[in-house]
């Protein structure tokens, strides 16, 4: 502070203290690595995956095409997104009331990148230690050559996460064959050096100061807390008064369990001390249990002086798991996710829109009747070449006139001229609801109606 | 931009930008340091009795956010027109932007319709792939008037019946496609209101529609005196002048007794508008075998 005063103008920002998380053991590491490895086979394999002769998860864009296995999403399907961001949000929300930051500390992408960096960094650099003094250290051949061979790594495994995001996108065949030749597109390329910068400054350099600085969610999430939400808690009664020395061993210790060992501080990404209660910054990750298991094994204590508690248990209250908050947001949750599945069977892989002729109104043919000219627009959203009957229906003796039958490739859409007749004496004169009906031919499930409107004057 | 109509805006905007710009930068430097030295002041604000906030200058990776923001609004503003009618070094505009994607997509589809072009129309008639390009043309571009199965409105002619105003040769629609049309019927109100009533007779007689003997017979002179230059002489039209002929089941604007009437009392003017500034010549050739088409497929 004394140096300070000197400085006529000084930057009060706080210097990011970095962070040299210990490796640590145990079941929750476990469960964290497990879930490593099934969003990123998920996420890494997903592209490469074949349905119906085409990659079975791509987003085309520039077609206008969702592809997810057998489903295709056309862009009047967004409302599927809209209930999935829905379903996420909430269930979010549930878990956070049941078991506080769940997401942040076991799937998030911040949080999974960050744990795979980590690990190429422990492989190359040595734990927490070894990294401390490497960077303490002057620069030299062999720190040179671990950081270079570090980054390169990273590089190398975001390049490849930057190009595997891309995929979904573009079809990833393709755009290996691009990579291999060095002729990506401009945008492909932006989009795989963006999403790969990402990685590497998020999961290599960012890391805990997303979660503390950047991420909204971890700004609201303290609002669906409650006395009852599962948090990581240190078991003050137990623990304290901290110390350590041979008296521990003594039945009279005038300890508590907790050695002040730090291991839980060292474990911990976000560099907290767990021990000062809940901090807006404790993404639940359990580093600190896990640590803190192991040494209270060496120490044949009984595990859990840092566990999942609630305040209530530490309170020595009763934990109540099925409190009115987790009940609506499951209600909610479960009639949300059954409607959309049910949406999602019953969906008709066909669409149908009906745009009348503005300039013609009505025309007076042969004998008399009255005609009025539609244009069909027909999707067909099945992977199949299929032929539609086009019907009226809606006043007496209507009927489409001429051609009505359509015939349509897979995944396409077509414009149909449509002539609809009446008799005459049909209807008066004015504005009359009818009712178009599209049928596939020899698929009566996949049937569509659209309403529109006969003029007659 | 005809508003301004002097270079003082230009010059207002440019200004104004400039100095929102660097007010910007040099606000931002002032927030990014603090002014004493010491630990950090507060506002002075109080809330809830003893709630201060700290006076703390922006964290450094906000300001370099800010900074890069800057920096990319200059370059911007280089780059692209901004800066009152400095018209930026790339040269874009909303027009040049709508030329290139149109240069793109003629050099897309340009083979395709080159494939087209040099096929006969009478062969692109029976050619399904052909028609269904033609067809998305017609919807495009004829649909509004001749409506979306080309059998017209009132007032614009049906394209799916054999009869033809101008002539339905492939050469002749496709002028027609072209260069546009122009079909006058100048107004004969001079004949006076029997002298028109009696002519209206005589051309609906000359479909077989129901029409009074005697101002039919009194109406044919009057038809030869003043239509039949137009008309011919058994009113059958004149294609090379776009005069439709009266004998057939066909009517342009209608053949009950009050529309001839009016046709007749105060003319018709139809105009078919010229495509060769829309559409290229291969789209133009696509579309007459489309538009054939229509009247071969009963």
């Amino acid at each position: 502070m004394k140096q300070d005063m000197n400085l006529a103008e000084l930057s009060l920002y706080e210097v990011r203290r970095k962070i040299y998380p210990r490796a640590v053991h145990g079941w929750f590491a476990g469960w964290r690595w497990a879930l490593v490895w099934i969003t990123q086979l998920v996420f890494y394999g997903g592209p490469w995956l074949t349905w119906n002769d085409r990659q079975a998860v791509l987003f085309d864009i520039v077609h206008r095409k969702f592809f997810i296995f057998g489903l295709v999403f056309w862009p009047q399907d967004i409302v599927y997104l809209a209930v999935l961001l829905i379903i996420s949000a909430l269930s979010l929300f549930l878990f956070t009331a049941v078991a506080g930051r769940l997401w942040c500390g076991f799937a998030c992408p911040q949080t999974v990148y960050t744990e795979i960096f980590m690990w190429i960094e422990r492989a190359i650099e040595g734990d927490r230690n070894a990294r401390m003094r490497l960077d303490k250290g002057k620069l030299g051949g062999r720190k040179l050559g671990l950081k270079i061979a570090k980054h390169g790594v990273w590089i190398a495994l975001s390049l490849w996460t930057g190009f595997t995001f891309v995929g979904y996108f573009t079809p990833i065949k393709e755009l290996w064959s691009e990579a291999l030749s060095f002729s990506f597109g401009p945008w492909e390329g932006f989009w795989v050096l963006f999403y790969g910068f990402a990685t590497y400054g998020n999961a290599g350099w960012m890391r805990e100061q997303v979660c503390k600085y950047m991420c909204p969610y971890a700004r609201f999430q303290s609002a669906m807390f409650d006395k009852d939400t599962l948090i990581i808690t240190y078991d003050r009664n137990r623990g304290e008064p901290r110390g350590h020395s041979h008296k521990h061993t003594l039945a009279s210790s005038p300890y508590g369990d907790c050695v002040d060992c730090g291991v839980c501080v060292q474990a911990c990404p976000t560099g907290i001390d767990i021990r000062d209660g809940l901090q807006y910054e404790c993404i639940g990750c359990a580093a600190c249990i896990d640590g803190c298991d192991q040494v209270m094994d060496k120490l044949a204590r009984p595990r859990g002086l840092i566990r999942y508690s609630t305040t209530h248990a530490m309170e020595g209250k009763k934990t109540r798991v099925l409190r009115p908050r987790v009940l609506v947001y499951s209600a909610i949750l479960l009639a949300i996710t059954a409607a959309a599945t049910a949406s999602l069977y019953l969906r008709v892989p066909l669409k149908v829109d009906v745009i009348r002729d503005r300039a013609a109104l009505a025309r007076e043919v042969e004998g008399g009747e009255i005609e009025n000219v539609y244009k069909l627009q027909i999707m067909n959203v099945t992977e199949q070449a299929r032929a539609f009957e086009i019907s009226v229906s809606g006043l007496p003796g209507i009927r489409v006139w001429g051609e009505s039958t359509a015939g349509l490739a897979a995944a396409s859409s077509r414009m149909v001229p449509v002539k609809v007749r009446v008799p005459p004496d049909a209807a008066a004169r004015g504005n009359h609801p009818i009712e178009f009906r599209v049928e596939a031919i020899g698929a009566d499930r996949i049937s569509a109606t659209e309403r529109s409107v006969f003029m007659v004057r | 931009m005809s508003q301004f109509t002097s270079g003082f805006w230009d010059v207002f905007i440019a200004v104004v930008t400039i100095v929102s710009i660097v007010a910007c930068a040099l606000f931002l430097k002032s927030q990014s340091i603090r002014r004493k030295p010491g630990p950090a002041d507060t506002t002075g604000h109080t809330w809830d009795e003893d709630l201060a906030e700290y006076n703390n200058p922006l964290p450094r990776w906000w300001s370099w956010m800010f900074y890069i923001t800057i920096v990319f609004s200059l370059g911007y503003l280089v780059l692209y027109p901004g800066l009152g009618s400095w018209s930026g070094t790339l040269g874009w505009s909303q027009i040049s932007q709508l030329d290139d994607e149109q240069q793109l997509a003629a050099k897309r589809y340009g083979p395709l319709y080159d494939k087209f072009a040099a096929t006969e129309v009478d062969v692109l008639v029976k050619n399904p792939e052909a028609l269904a390009v033609g067809q998305k043309l017609f919807l495009n571009t004829c649909a509004q008037c001749h409506a979306s199965d080309g059998a017209g409105s009132r007032g614009f002619p049906n394209l799916a019946d054999r009869d033809w105003q101008w002539g339905g040769e492939a050469k002749t629609i496709k002028d027609t496609i072209t260069g546009g049309r122009t079909a006058t019927m100048p107004s004969f109100g001079a004949l006076g209101e029997q002298g028109v009533k009696d002519t209206a007779h005589y051309v609906r007689s000359l479909s077989g529609l129901s029409h009074d003997s005697i101002r039919k017979a009194r109406g044919e002179g009057l038809f030869k005196a003043n239509c039949m230059a137009c008309h011919g002489a058994e009113g059958k039209g004149n294609p090379a002048m776009g005069a439709p002929n009266l004998t057939d089941r066909t009517w342009l604007y209608g053949s009950a007794e009050p529309v001839v009437i009016e046709t007749i009392t105060r003319g018709r003017s139809g105009q078919m508008p010229a495509h060769k500034d829309l559409l290229t010549e291969a789209k133009i050739h696509l579309l007459t075998a489309y538009v054939l088409s229509l009247s071969q497929q009963k």
